[in-house]
């Protein structure tokens, strides 16, 4: 693992990327610091962060999306494979290379409230556990990036859909008010998951017949709980959407909550999606 | 050593490699022939652990590649057919990622480094980008890349692919240096190389092995017969009575002439019985001038191709015993082919 972590992180430095990525950071949440604290002269560092939260729209992307469609391109998985390593052991490698890559600029951003509590009393607790809140919402979009890039062999391809996801994830709890919170807006919302899942089965192991089983099932467990719990089904919709948005779990941390079930959810979605980029990498050996 | 047992790859519904089975023993280097997509890449990859087969198994040194793949894969250091580098690296850089991916470090490390990039030659290109280097270049990083960890087994595919001529010497130099110390085997579809470099050699046609045997012994099996090629200085007359003589000697007689008023005779023959002497001396009896008594033995080359056309592997059904018999039979067509055209120009090599 740590000969993995050692060679990504070298390409990280040695391409500029990572330097380019730290640089833009900074000067995100310089910009942001600057406008905020020292130009409104309000002194809560962690607002400033919280604004800077869309970042990682486009910074995920950057940095995951050749990770390991690149290795694939470039047939250098080959090399890994036949190198007496555990796949969970080079994505885990790769994984904490993007870490610290990630770190590095957030460890120079720590100092700022260190800064800002020269001029003014801050509240340095809360600024650091709203860090603390950004370091895990950016590893756990950076989790699912790092999947999106092992289920192809683009980067461009890769870029775009972990785009496409960052945007989805991004703009959940605005989509989630989209839909009536009525039973039927439920129930219609959730039909559309189920046909969305059964297509995604489909595609992954390109077989119809599977595909629309796993829609049907899915489908008929939904419409079974829509006539048992009618009155509980209002809104739950929106309800999953809200549980599952990550940025609306970071905000919390910026109004001075340290939130344990988001550390636990944090921790669940890097957990998950490493585990699923573990078998989209095994299962490339056996298609 | 390597023990490949009913090895099976389907892909969709296209079956790269239908049941090879064959063992490997230590201190040899062996050649891997076969047309291009005979599943010679296929079977080399799954052996190494990078691609997983649809049934059977591969056990390295009593380690099976699925149940035990990390102590499988310490016995083997292997060359995919595109030398997998990042560009982005120097080769020093490169080699000390895969160095410590094998478990090297330290004194160590640095050691073996040293020593694979004396063997290979790259150690003047050492702090080069990998991306800036000539592709003979990049093919020896790949090759350093192998033997770093001094694994027992070395799996080549394809490594001379793409080098001038004088990169595939030092190459296959190299490779036959590696066999002093290491069990090599080496997949190719040129046959010189299999036959300058290595000892054993399996032939892969279609999914199959059709051979599977010593290089010499491989020799001695196909070409038992040969054929003896006369030019003759006399007329389509002359030529027909002595040939009639000539016939008792040999297997088969054929009887040619050419535009430019000489004639030719071929005589086919089993190499066990030499016939030359005799040919000869009747040859003298008859008085024709003999310009030219030029004996045909068959090469590794006719082996090849009468073992992987098409015809030899047309008949799937039956085992591989008897796809080799077929094949053996077939060598006669492929003969004969071969004598309608004056200069035989090798199709392979």
């Amino acid at each position: 693992m740590s000969s993995v972590y050692r060679k990504e992180l070298r390409s990280y430095f040695c391409n500029m990327q990572g330097a380019v990525f730290a640089g833009f950071l900074l000067l995100i949440t310089g910009i942001m610091s600057s406008l905020y604290n020292f130009k409104g002269l309000y002194p809560s560092f962690e607002s400033s962060l919280a604004e800077t939260g869309f970042i990682f729209l486009l910074i995920v992307p950057v940095l995951t999306m050749k990770i390991l469609a690149e290795e694939r391109h470039q047939r250098t998985d080959q090399l890994l494979y036949s190198l007496p390593l555990k796949v969970s052991a080079v994505v885990l490698g790769k994984y904490l290379a993007l870490l610290t890559v990630f770190l590095v600029p957030v460890a120079i951003m720590s100092f700022y409230p260190l800064i800002l509590s020269m001029y003014g009393e801050v509240s340095l607790v809360s600024a650091y556990s709203t860090i603390v809140g950004f370091v895990l919402m950016g590893g756990a979009l950076l989790a699912i990036g790092m999947f999106i890039s092992s289920v192809t062999e683009s980067q461009v391809i890769a870029a775009v859909l972990t785009f496409g996801s960052m945007l989805a994830i991004y703009l959940m709890s605005a989509i989630s008010n989209l839909i009536p919170a009525t039973a039927q807006g439920t129930l219609g919302a959730f039909s559309v998951c189920c046909v969305l899942a059964g297509l995604i089965v489909w595609v992954m192991t390109k077989d119809v017949w599977v595909g629309a089983t796993a829609g049907i099932v899915l489908e008929a467990i939904t419409v079974f709980c829509y006539f048992n719990f009618t009155e509980s089904f209002a809104g739950l919709f929106a309800k999953v959407l809200d549980k599952l948005s990550v940025f609306d779990r970071f905000y919390l941390f910026a109004t001075g909550m340290f939130d344990l079930s988001a550390v636990v959810y944090y921790l669940s979605v890097i957990v998950f999606c490493l585990f699923l980029c573990v078998q989209s990498v095994e299962k490339k050996r056996y298609s | 050593m390597i023990e490949v047992k009913d090895l099976v790859k389907s892909y969709g519904g296209h079956k790269a490699v239908r049941g090879i089975s064959f063992t490997v023993e230590s201190g040899k280097i062996y050649g891997f022939l076969g047309p291009n997509g005979a599943g010679k890449s296929t079977t080399m990859n799954i052996i190494c652990g990078t691609l997983a087969s649809t049934s059977g198994s591969v056990t390295i040194n009593g380690h099976d590649i699925y149940a035990e793949p990390i102590e499988a894969k310490k016995c083997i250091g292997y060359l995919p057919e595109i030398p997998p580098l990042y560009t982005d690296m120097t080769p020093a850089e490169y080699l000390d990622f895969v160095g410590r991916a094998k478990g090297l470090r330290g004194a160590e490390l640095a050691e073996q480094i040293e020593e694979v990039m004396e063997l290979t030659d790259i150690a003047n290109v050492r702090s080069r980008l990998i991306k800036n280097l000539s592709k003979g270049y990049k093919q020896r990083v790949g090759i350093a890349q192998a033997m770093l960890g001094d694994p027992e087994i070395i799996i080549l595919d394809e490594p001379t692919v793409g080098l001038d001529p004088i990169q595939i010497i030092e190459i296959r130099e190299l490779i036959r240096s590696l066999g002093k110390k290491h069990t090599v085997i080496l997949s190719s579809h040129i046959l010189t190389e299999i036959s300058e470099v290595c000892d054993h050699v399996i032939i892969i046609s279609h999914g199959k092995i059709v051979a599977n045997d010593k290089l010499s012994d491989l020799e001695e099996k196909y070409t038992s017969d040969g054929v003896l090629e006369l030019q003759l200085k006399c007329s389509a007359k002359e030529m027909e009575t002595l040939a009639e003589s000539l016939a008792k000697l040999a297997e088969d007689c054929e009887t040619f002439v050419e535009k430019d008023g000489t004639c030719r005779i071929m005589l086919k023959y089993l190499r066990a019985n030499d016939i030359r002497s005799a040919v000869y001396s009747q040859v003298c009896k008859s008085g024709i001038t003999m310009l030219a008594m030029i004996p045909h033995e068959k090469t590794l080359e006719d082996i090849f191709l009468s073992l992987t056309s098409d015809d030899a592997v047309a008949d799937e059904t039956v085992d591989e015993k008897n796809d080799v018999a077929d094949a053996a039979s077939a060598d006669e067509d492929t003969d004969s082919n071969k004598d309608d055209g004056d200069d035989y120009k090798p199709l392979f090599g």
